[in-house]
């Protein structure tokens, strides 16, 4: 078994204005979806949700707001999973909310580092 | 002699001897403690054999204990006398006195404390206190730590060796190591507890003494000051919840795997009142437990509000982020059919995989049963009595297939 950290992208929408309705059924669908993995006895660490407030630090001593530089998109949060495979960490993957509402998921080994 | 009968004194004492003993030796020479107790044990089997279990059993076995303790003493006393000053050790007093249930209790909750010394692995202070303290046997506390046999007798060996080695063992404790060591005393707690629920039926009476016993500990660990309060509070709700439900349970529809099967005319309200008393006691301040999320679990259980099973799913998703079984994984995935559908739920069954669990083929064919299936019922009731151990399990099942084909 091997840990992956499961990124969620999506793209931040102004014109969104959730009911609370919504909102709640949003949570559920997460929570059910982290459920599941956890059901399996493959959820290493339920990770954070990230908020829109950002900034964005630079090499050059220049801070921009905005948690994204160029891209548009934005990480909204993320956890991680123990699977054998990076394919196996995939089909965990699948169900993501984030994949329902036009984001994405990156899926990224975790490296362990000897002697630490 | 009623073997039963004498089998259920045995393992309610033990502890209790145990404990007292232990006492007296400053708590270095467990091996000693249980050496006598056995001593005690075999001398009332002789002695019973002949005459039958004499009318105060218990009185009997601590007075035998008291008296091998004070042979123990004798001879040790000339040891001392004679040999030790030499050495210039040797300058313990004991004084002797009567084993009464006070000192009983004191006993023991004070040497589950010395017990779970973090010197000692969690696990093996887990151990030593549920041999020690809850007579737990060597395949007991295999069970209750998902272990096997041979990894839990070379913990206790060690356990006790170190015990044994050091010089003076830590029997005086500071507020700060109390506080800093309950955690690991609450879940000694919490294991007794589901050991005496979820046992097996062979042996009920005792098993529930232990569900109380668990209970009397918690309740006593809620009146010392020094403690904070949440997670004890937590722990009594969740433990007076499930024992309002033991009657239910031994009502011959043994609800081992799901709540749904029990006749809930048959929980104990008053329990059910007093769960509901320690929950809000517990719901102070920002920390959640895993106590507090089972506790909760187990109140919306007793509820019948829509949102119910909702709730409950939530909160197995929630505990699923702190704590992993495969009950909990099983628990949830009944609540996910309750709460959203069957089929997400069948579907989602497939992917927890635990192939050779009778309680998972059990959920399954329950879900297909909810499906009206009753082809996938039965051939998962089949799976399931493939794997089942206990005798009245095997029946349930049974009966289940019954129905199914009809």
């Amino acid at each position: 078994m091997k840990n992956f950290m499961m990124l969620f992208h999506s793209e931040p929408n102004p014109d969104l204005d959730p009911t609370p309705e919504q909102l709640q059924e949003e949570v559920k669908a997460w929570q059910d979806w982290m459920g599941g993995i956890g059901a399996q006895g493959k959820l290493k660490n339920p990770g954070e949700a990230l908020g829109f407030e950002g900034k964005t630090m630079h090499a050059d001593g220049s801070v921009t707001d905005g948690p994204y530089a160029e891209v548009k998109e934005i990480v909204g949060g993320f956890i991680i999973v123990a699977a054998d495979s990076i394919e196996e960490a995939i089909q965990l993957g699948k169900g993501c909310p984030a994949l329902g509402i036009g984001g994405k998921v990156e899926v990224r080994d975790i490296m362990i580092l000897d002697g630490m | 002699m009623d073997d039963k009968q004498l089998s259920e004194i045995f393992k309610s004492e033990y502890s209790n001897l145990i404990a007292v003993l232990s006492n007296y030796y400053g708590l270095t020479d467990l091996q000693l403690a249980e050496d006598i107790v056995s001593d005690t044990f075999l001398r009332a089997l002789k002695a019973w054999s002949h005459k039958g279990i004499p009318e105060f059993p218990k009185a009997w076995l601590r007075k035998v204990a008291q008296n091998l303790l004070n042979e123990h003493y004798r001879r040790k006393k000339i040891y001392d006398e004679k040999i030790t000053p030499e050495l210039g050790a040797g300058n313990q007093q004991f004084n002797i006195t009567e084993i009464t249930d006070k000192i009983i209790e004191d006993s023991q909750l004070h040497m589950i404390f010395v017990l779970c010394d973090p010197k000692l692995k969690i696990e093996s202070q887990l151990c030593i206190a549920l041999r020690i303290l809850c007579g737990f046997n060597i395949e007991e506390i295999a069970g209750a730590l998902l272990s096997n046999k041979e990894t839990i007798n070379k913990k206790l060996y060690r356990a006790k060796k170190v015990i044994k080695e050091r010089d003076r063992v830590e029997t005086d404790l500071t507020s700060k190591q109390y506080v800093d060591r309950l955690d690991n005393v609450l879940r000694v707690i919490y294991l007794m507890f589901n050991e005496g629920y979820y046992s097996g039926k062979n042996e009920e009476n005792v098993r529930y003494e232990m569900c109380w016993e668990a209970i009397r500990l918690g309740l006593f660990l809620s009146e010392q000051k020094i403690f904070p309060k949440q997670k004890i509070y937590a722990l009594i709700a969740l433990m007076c919840f499930h024992a309002s439900r033991l009657e239910a349970r031994t009502s011959g529809e043994n609800g081992d795997l799901l709540y749904h099967e029990q006749d809930k005319r048959k929980w104990n309200k008053d329990l059910i009142q007093k769960g509901r008393k320690y929950l809000n006691l517990s719901a102070v301040g920002n920390s959640v437990s895993k106590y507090h999320l089972e506790a909760a679990i187990a109140y919306w259980h007793t509820e019948e509000t829509e949102g119910k099973w909702n709730n409950i799913l939530q909160l197995y998703n929630k505990l699923l982020t702190i704590d992993y079984s495969p009950v909990i994984a099983m628990n949830r995935t009944y609540a996910l059919a309750r709460a959203n559908s069957v089929d997400e739920a069948i579907q989602e069954a497939h992917k927890l995989e635990l192939k050779d669990n009778h309680h998972y083929f059990c959920l399954l064919a329950e879900l297909y049963h909810m499906n009206n299936n009753s082809d996938k019922e039965t051939e998962y009731l089949n799976k399931a009595i493939e794997f089942a151990t206990k005798e009245n399990e095997k029946e349930l099942i049974n009966n289940k297939l019954e129905k199914a084909s009809r």
